[in-house]
């Protein structure tokens, strides 16, 4: 056991897969040299420039070689730079990837990776911030997963890898170095699909995924000294949703307040809400809250503006409250 | 150094037989093609896109490759080229008809080919996605060492599309076996080529850095010629190669397109002229290889085998409604 930064951990993750399966290499732009953000630091030295693959600037060709490749047999991480750089590869995301078992009627599958870090870290514009997972979700065939700790980086990473269908792996870039946390030495997965309580509480619950979380956790605890007692789970896993999960978190407390950076109108929120209003209406005590950053196309470049974008503990802690005196 | 005692298609490497079973499979294509679009007018589907005017140059191609070992990335009407490289007749007419029994159960639009047993590749409708899936199979081989190539096909219009450059680019850095064949019959749906590409296709390769290859699309062993050598650069290493096939699409776009609101009856009897089935067939009436008697049996064989085909896969049932929820992700029943 040794304490990792979730940076560590996804590249831990990465690499220990790597190391067990010839067929795993990771593709994308930069990633020889570590790539931009050093998910890949140090691995070309310990595989080789063929297994950490530096393409062309061509997120649809990075995708759809991967998409090629793992219908042959391989098991590629493609890398996409930056989460805001992932729409030239959307139609093989999802017109190839999502589709390939479906419409071949099982006689081909696709089992790639692709690792997209997302989110909002200081000073990243609109270009350099975006959550476009709500893009994605609500495609069949895709799996979305989206930790929030170094435990679950590595652990949903070797999951991803090991699955045979296509997962698009959420980074929150702001996790990188500010979340760390055990990691063990030994091999372990992370269930895809499945949600995680991360804090036991019977007022209201929250439900959030990624740096959210901490946000949500870090609000818990001070408002605990207010004497409002917070229940948080972490969904982990994007899609498929974990709705037992949910069905669980929900019914401890009846006030659900869902948080996440990604736009409020389409969000993952909207589903979570409609699925809590469609089972289990009759228990919840307080209408289902949403907290998000506004709808504007995205986050501005200066701090003010980012900062007035972004959920934070205090301004989450506020919404929080709400609920439970609602 | 030549050698005049031998027909073209013997310097090529290929012998008698297989030049008698390309014709074959010309003519089954042909065929297919011909009664899919009668079962369509006749109300029993729904759709039918053809691929008449093209069959000389896929099955030209396909005999310059090697079956279940490389990998086939047709294009929607490449029905010559994956009847070339393992699929029947029967196969086809059970995807025309959307019966269960089909290998992709009814879910795809006809002419949306995959076939795993034979190496062909899982297509879609969104035209040229499978330029960069050909380059990651490419590379693949190379990962694993295999001495395989891809073979992707797409159509002049299709070009266009980011897809095959950024997978042209891809593949030209890394010098991957996979070769690019562009089948322009001239028209992207209602687009002539002239109003559809600037320049010459065939020359975009050079940007790429690698060769670029126009040939007579209607010229079997000119086509087959041009992919056994690329397919023999691409397995020495030396990279990919784009050919340009020129023909001409006879028929509409599909059975939903009236093609004479965008081109003449004689611009269209002009080409049936240069049909390279016709040609082929001389050809192998002048080197000896088929006469008329066996003609006329390889005619009814394939008749018969057309026939059988169409009647079995009208007969067959349509795939369980349910089935519709299988196969989402692996858990729900696959690998």
């Amino acid at each position: 056991m040794a304490i990792l930064t979730y940076l560590e951990a996804i590249r831990a993750g990465m690499s220990e897969e790597m190391q067990r399966d010839e067929g795993v290499f990771v593709l994308g732009e930069d990633v020889g040299k570590g790539g931009v953000l050093n998910a890949t630091k140090g691995m070309r030295d310990r595989f080789g420039e063929r297994r950490v693959l530096d393409t062309p600037l061509s997120e649809s060709a990075i995708v759809g070689v991967a998409i090629g490749a793992a219908m042959v047999g391989m098991r590629p991480i493609a890398e996409i730079q930056f989460a805001d750089f992932i729409f030239p590869a959307t139609n093989q995301i999802i017109s190839e990837a999502a589709k390939i078992r479906y419409r071949s009627n099982n006689d081909w599958f696709c089992p790639i990776v692709i690792r997209v870090p997302y989110g909002a870290t200081g000073g990243g514009g609109l270009y350099h911030s975006q959550c476009p997972e709500s893009v994605f979700f609500g495609t069949p065939g895709l799996k979305i997963v989206a930790p929030s700790t170094a435990y679950d980086a590595k652990g949903l990473l070797k999951a991803s890898v090991r699955d045979d269908d296509p997962v698009l792996y959420f980074e929150h870039k702001k996790c990188y170095l500010y979340i760390s946390d055990d990691v063990p030495d030994e091999d372990y997965t992370v269930p895809i699909g499945k949600a995680a309580v991360k804090r036991e509480g019977d007022d209201i619950t929250v439900i959030a995924y990624g740096m959210a979380v901490h946000l949500a956790l870090k609000a818990a605890e001070q408002l605990e000294k207010e004497g409002i007692s917070v229940h948080v789970l972490d969904l982990r896993t994007l899609h498929p949703l974990d709705q037992s999960a949910i069905f669980e978190a929900t019914a401890k407390t009846g006030r659900i307040l869902i948080v996440h950076e990604d736009n409020k109108t389409g969000g993952i929120g909207a589903e979570i809400a409609a699925i809590i209003a469609e089972h289990l209406l009759y228990q919840l005590d307080a209408p289902i809250l949403r907290f998000c950053p506004p709808d504007v196309p995205a986050v501005g470049m200066a701090p003010t503006l980012e900062k007035f974008f972004l959920p934070n503990v205090d301004t989450l802690k506020e919404a929080m409250r709400r609920l439970a005196e609602m | 150094m030549s050698t005049p005692h031998l027909a073209k298609h013997q310097q090529l490497g290929l012998t008698d037989a297989q030049v008698l079973s390309m014709y074959t499979l010309m003519l089954t294509a042909r065929k297919f093609d011909e009664r899919a679009t009668l079962i369509q007018r006749s109300g029993k589907t729904a759709f039918h896109i053809s691929s008449i005017g093209q069959e000389t140059a896929q099955v030209a191609a396909a005999f310059a490759l090697e079956k279940q070992h490389d990998y086939f990335l047709p294009y929607y009407r490449d029905y010559a080229l994956v009847l070339s490289v393992g699929m029947t007749v029967r196969e086809l007419m059970l995807a025309t008809f959307l019966k269960g029994e089909d290998i992709n159960g009814g879910r795809q639009m006809p002419g949306h080919f995959g076939y795993r047993k034979h190496h062909i590749v899982t297509g879609s409708s969104p035209v040229s996605t499978q330029v960069p899936h050909a380059v990651g199979i490419a590379l693949a081989a190379v990962m694993k060492q295999e001495d395989r190539v891809a073979f992707v096909t797409f159509g002049e219009g299709s070009s266009n599309q980011g897809d095959v450059h950024e997978g042209f680019n891809f593949a030209g850095i890394f010098k991957l076996p996979v070769i690019f064949m562009c089948e322009n019959n001239q028209y992207a749906i209602s687009i002539p080529a002239h109003r559809q590409v600037a320049g010459r296709i065939v020359d975009r390769a050079a940007g790429y850095g690698f060769p670029g290859v126009r040939v007579d699309g209607n010229d079997a062993l000119e086509v087959y010629g041009a992919v056994k050598e690329a397919r023999n650069r691409a397995l020495r290493g030396a990279g990919p190669t784009l050919i340009e096939a020129m023909m001409y699409r006879i028929p509409p776009h599909s059975t939903a397109d009236d093609d004479m609101q965008y081109r003449t009856r004689d611009e269209v009897e002009y080409h049936k002229e240069q049909d390279g089935i016709e040609s082929f067939r001389r050809y192998l009436f002048e080197c000896g290889v088929l006469n008329e008697e066996l003609d006329r049996s390889v005619n009814e064989d394939v008749m018969r085998e057309v026939n059988e085909a169409a009647k079995y896969a009208d007969k067959a049932p349509y795939p369980e409604p349910e089935s519709a929820l299988r196969h989402v992700y692996a858990k729900d029943g696959g690998a």
